[in-house]
């Protein structure tokens, strides 16, 4: 079939790229904080995605930054993975204590600098 | 035999001192007189011993004094008394216990001891009716101790023992009435005025210690003998010269330290004879003279001896030709004639000046006494203005005080011509002037004595009362053989210095020789070496005529002065004889300087005044001074911690704060607590610079820009929502 479509590292990105836009518009625009948490793992895996991409871009290329071992995007998703879990173990760990303050998951409630 | 025991001569009046201390009041007047005249009748006689063998001994020893330490009195070997002499070289402080002998100290001890026994003898007939009688003795044989001690020392500092132990007695005798305001106060001014010339006697004293190194007579003349050429005018030496005159002033009653003298006739006559006369204030001219070796090295301070000692005599013979006292008018007189004897040493002719001390003595004693038999015999009647005719009444008295006058006046053939004679003409070969002012003295000194003459014995009788008229008689024997006595001494005594001018063979100068014998001799030398010339005999014949006019003066004046009489002067030029009458006002003149009891207003006046100016002074001004510094600390202080209150603290600490705050209004603005504003506000940034060099496409821009734009608008609309509601 000829309409089938060559999935290229480019629908990757763009794939990523909206991941992250979703993303952030999460983390900007909703109220729980579990949620702007759960977006900011969004933000962290779409970043991850577009590492592979580009690390299984440059095993294709000849050259010194590619061939078979130019594995380094992969191995920087990793600890962008381990990161991403202790970065959820810290925020939660704040989320605990603000709800231990205020009784409330809302972000619009965490205002104590306001003038 | 006699000078072994020299010592003995000052010892034998100081026991009869102690005697009269001790037992005095027990005794009867006999004893008294007995003891304390016999003692220094003994006195007298050892010291005529002592002269005559000090002669002899003098005659195989090369004309040396003889001098007989007893004891090492101050500085034994304590170690000290260790000093620097002024050229640098050691020196070691000592003064002994020591006499010497040599022929000025033996002319002194013969007058003093022979005078001194005349006025003990008479001083028995005048004081027999008076009170405290053993008193009067003890003191009088306490200063014949004294002087003694004065004048055989052979130190400055023994000297200086006898020197103040004569100013000692000499306040005990003058006021010997102390009931009597006015002789207390007399005691207590000679005694004042006197110290003043001792504390220039003892810095002199330190100044000769410091020069030769040691204070012995024999010492500092071989001293002063030895480096004559090259102390000549040092300033040391006139220093020391000029302060020992000041001890010699106040002593010996010269300008300015004079007016303790006629004060001190407050005593009873023989006191006045003996101590104020004869022996204490000739004192000042015996230390002058035994220091002739410094003084010749000295010529400024010769110079201001000769000067002073001539001012004090005519000033002093002008104040007593208007005196009514008789005792006035003598201690007047003894004043003018102690100018003279300083005159003479000052202008070189030591003999001379000591030759009138000795012919001074005799005649100026015996006026005194005389003066002393004329109140005894007016009953205690002292002023003449009163008196008169008594020439017939107390003839003894009357001839043996003319015989003192003739004396005085420089008569020729009695002893006061040869010695004030010698004295002129020295005078003269060294200034004309200083010769003027001394024969000007010579005729008020004719003429105030003889108006004493004139007015007590020749005029006629201005006698007050009936009962003292009555009562006029002639004085017991015991105090008319002194007075005859004396009279024999005022005739020949002169004899000893008939001038070689005249055909004698001068020896009273011989004698005097060893003791002036300077090496440095730029005074003028004595007149026995030099030939007499016409100026001698010219002046000689002034001399006479001087003495001759005035007496015929005082003569035409009061030869006929009945009661009522008036005086010359007083009708001649009234103010001049308030002046003089009022002793130039110098009295007047001390008490507003020096007493401090006069007052301007609230001001003290004099040096008193001073002192109490400079206290004001030290406690207004310079204090004031001080509180005002004080007050500047403080205001400076206070303005200091103002200032670093409110503009310091203020301004350099708060204002940043203050500033800080103010801009901060405008800042909160931003911040609305909300966490996803920042969020929004940390994405655009990194949007920007993520993107920008990337260059995407316009419609890449207004899609990003108006993504960003919607999410800000919906975080603003939450905020508002926020902020207003209600």
């Amino acid at each position: 079939m000829d309409a089938m479509l060559h999935i290229t590292t480019l629908h990757y990105l763009v794939l990523g790229a909206a991941l992250f836009l979703l993303g952030v518009i999460g983390v900007l625009t909703r109220r729980n904080v579990v949620i702007v948490l759960m977006s900011i793992e969004l933000i962290l895996n779409a970043v991850n995605l577009n590492l592979v991409a580009f690390s299984r871009y440059w095993q294709g290329m000849p050259g010194h930054f590619g061939g078979p071992g130019a594995l380094h995007g992969q191995v920087f998703a990793i600890f962008v993975i381990t990161d991403a879990a202790a970065e959820a173990a810290v925020g939660l760990g704040i989320l605990i204590a603000f709800f231990r303050n205020k009784e409330t998951v809302n972000v619009d409630e965490v205002n104590l600098l306001k003038w | 035999m006699f000078l072994d025991h020299i010592w003995l001569i000052p010892l034998l009046p100081a026991v009869g001192a102690a005697l009269m201390f001790f037992f005095g009041r027990r005794l009867q007047k006999s004893t008294v007189s007995a003891v304390c005249v016999g003692s220094v009748v003994l006195a007298f006689l050892m010291a005529c011993g002592a002269v005559l063998q000090y002669t002899n001994w003098a005659a195989e020893n090369n004309n040396k004094p003889y001098e007989k330490i007893l004891y090492t009195w101050l500085g034994t070997d304590t170690g000290h008394l260790n000093y620097q002499k002024s050229d640098g070289s050691a020196a070691s402080f000592q003064a002994d216990a020591g006499f010497l002998l040599d022929p000025l100290s033996s002319i002194w001890l013969l007058f003093v001891t022979g005078v001194g026994m005349l006025i003990h003898i008479y001083s028995t007939g005048y004081m027999a009716h008076e009170g405290g009688y053993y008193r009067f003795f003890g003191y009088l044989n306490l200063f014949m101790f004294s002087m003694l001690t004065l004048i055989l020392a052979n130190n400055y500092v023994l000297m200086f023992v006898g020197w103040e132990g004569v100013g000692l007695c000499s306040y005990l005798l003058i006021g010997f009435y102390f009931h009597r305001k006015s002789a207390s106060d007399a005691a207590n001014k000679a005694f004042i005025v006197n110290r003043i010339g001792d504390a220039g006697f003892i810095l002199g004293m330190f100044f000769v210690a410091w020069l030769c190194g040691s204070l012995r007579f024999i010492d500092v003349t071989g001293f002063a003998r030895d480096h004559a050429a090259t102390l000549m005018g040092n300033p040391i030496v006139t220093a020391a010269t000029l302060l020992l005159f000041v001890g010699a002033c106040g002593k010996s009653a010269q300008l300015p330290l004079y007016v303790w003298l006629p004060d001190a006739m407050e005593g009873p006559t023989p006191v006045s004879a003996l101590i104020h006369a004869a022996t204490m204030v000739t004192a000042g001219v015996y230390m002058v003279a035994r220091s002739n070796a410094l003084f010749v090295l000295a010529p400024t301070s010769m110079l201001v001896v000769a000067i002073v000692g001539a001012l004090t005599a005519i000033f002093a013979a002008s104040i007593g030709l208007v005196q009514n006292d008789i005792k006035r008018v003598l201690a007047y007189s003894t004043v003018s004639q102690l100018g003279y004897m300083f005159l003479a040493l000052g202008v070189g002719a030591f003999s001379a000046g000591v030759f009138h001390v000795f012919t001074h003595a005799f005649f100026k004693a015996l006026l005194f006494l005389g003066a002393g038999s004329v109140i005894h015999a007016m009953s205690g009647e002292q002023d003449m203005r009163n008196m008169g005719a008594l020439s017939e009444k107390i003839p003894v008295t009357f001839r043996t005080m003319l015989v003192a006058t003739l004396a005085i006046a420089g008569i020729p053939i009695l002893a006061g011509f040869f010695s004030k004679d010698e004295i002129l003409w020295q005078a003269w070969r060294f200034s004309p002037y200083l010769w003027a002012i001394g024969f000007a003295t010579a005729l008020m000194t004719a003429f105030y004595m003889f108006r004493l003459m004139y007015l007590t014995f020749w005029s006629p009788s201005r006698v007050t009362s009936h009962e003292i008229e009555h009562h006029i008689h002639e004085s017991p024997k015991s105090m008319t053989v002194p007075l005859v006595v004396l009279a024999f001494f005022s005739i020949t005594a002169g004899w000893l210095g008939w001038p070689a001018s005249l055909g004698g063979s001068n020896h009273f100068e011989k004698f005097l020789e060893p003791v002036f014998a300077n090496a440095a001799e730029k005074e003028v030398p004595p007149a026995s070496e030099s030939g007499p010339g016409l100026t001698e005999y010219l002046l000689m014949g002034l001399s006479v005529a001087a003495a001759g006019v005035g007496w015929l003066m005082a003569s035409r004046a009061y030869g006929n002065a009945g009661k009522g009489y008036t005086e010359p002067i007083a009708a001649a030029a009234p103010p001049v004889y308030d002046t003089l009458l009022n002793k130039y006002y110098v009295d007047e003149g001390y008490d507003y300087v020096f007493t401090g009891r006069r007052k301007l207003g609230e001001v003290r006046l004099g040096v008193m005044g001073l002192g109490e100016a400079s206290s004001w002074f030290d406690s207004h001004v310079i204090d004031g001074a001080v509180n005002a510094a004080g007050w500047i600390t403080r205001s400076t202080a206070t303005f200091s911690s103002w200032w670093d209150k409110w503009i310091i603290d203020g301004i350099g600490v708060n204002g940043p704060a203050i500033l800080a705050r103010m801009l901060s209004y405008p800042a909160r603005l931003l911040e609305w607590g909300l966490v996803q504003w920042y969020a929004l506000v940390m994405v655009v940034g990194l949007v920007y610079f993520v993107c920008l060099p990337l260059g995407y496409s316009r419609q890449f821009w207004i899609a990003v820009a108006g993504l960003l734009l919607l999410t800000g608008a919906y975080f603003v609309a939450k905020y508002l929502r926020r902020r207003f509601a209600t």
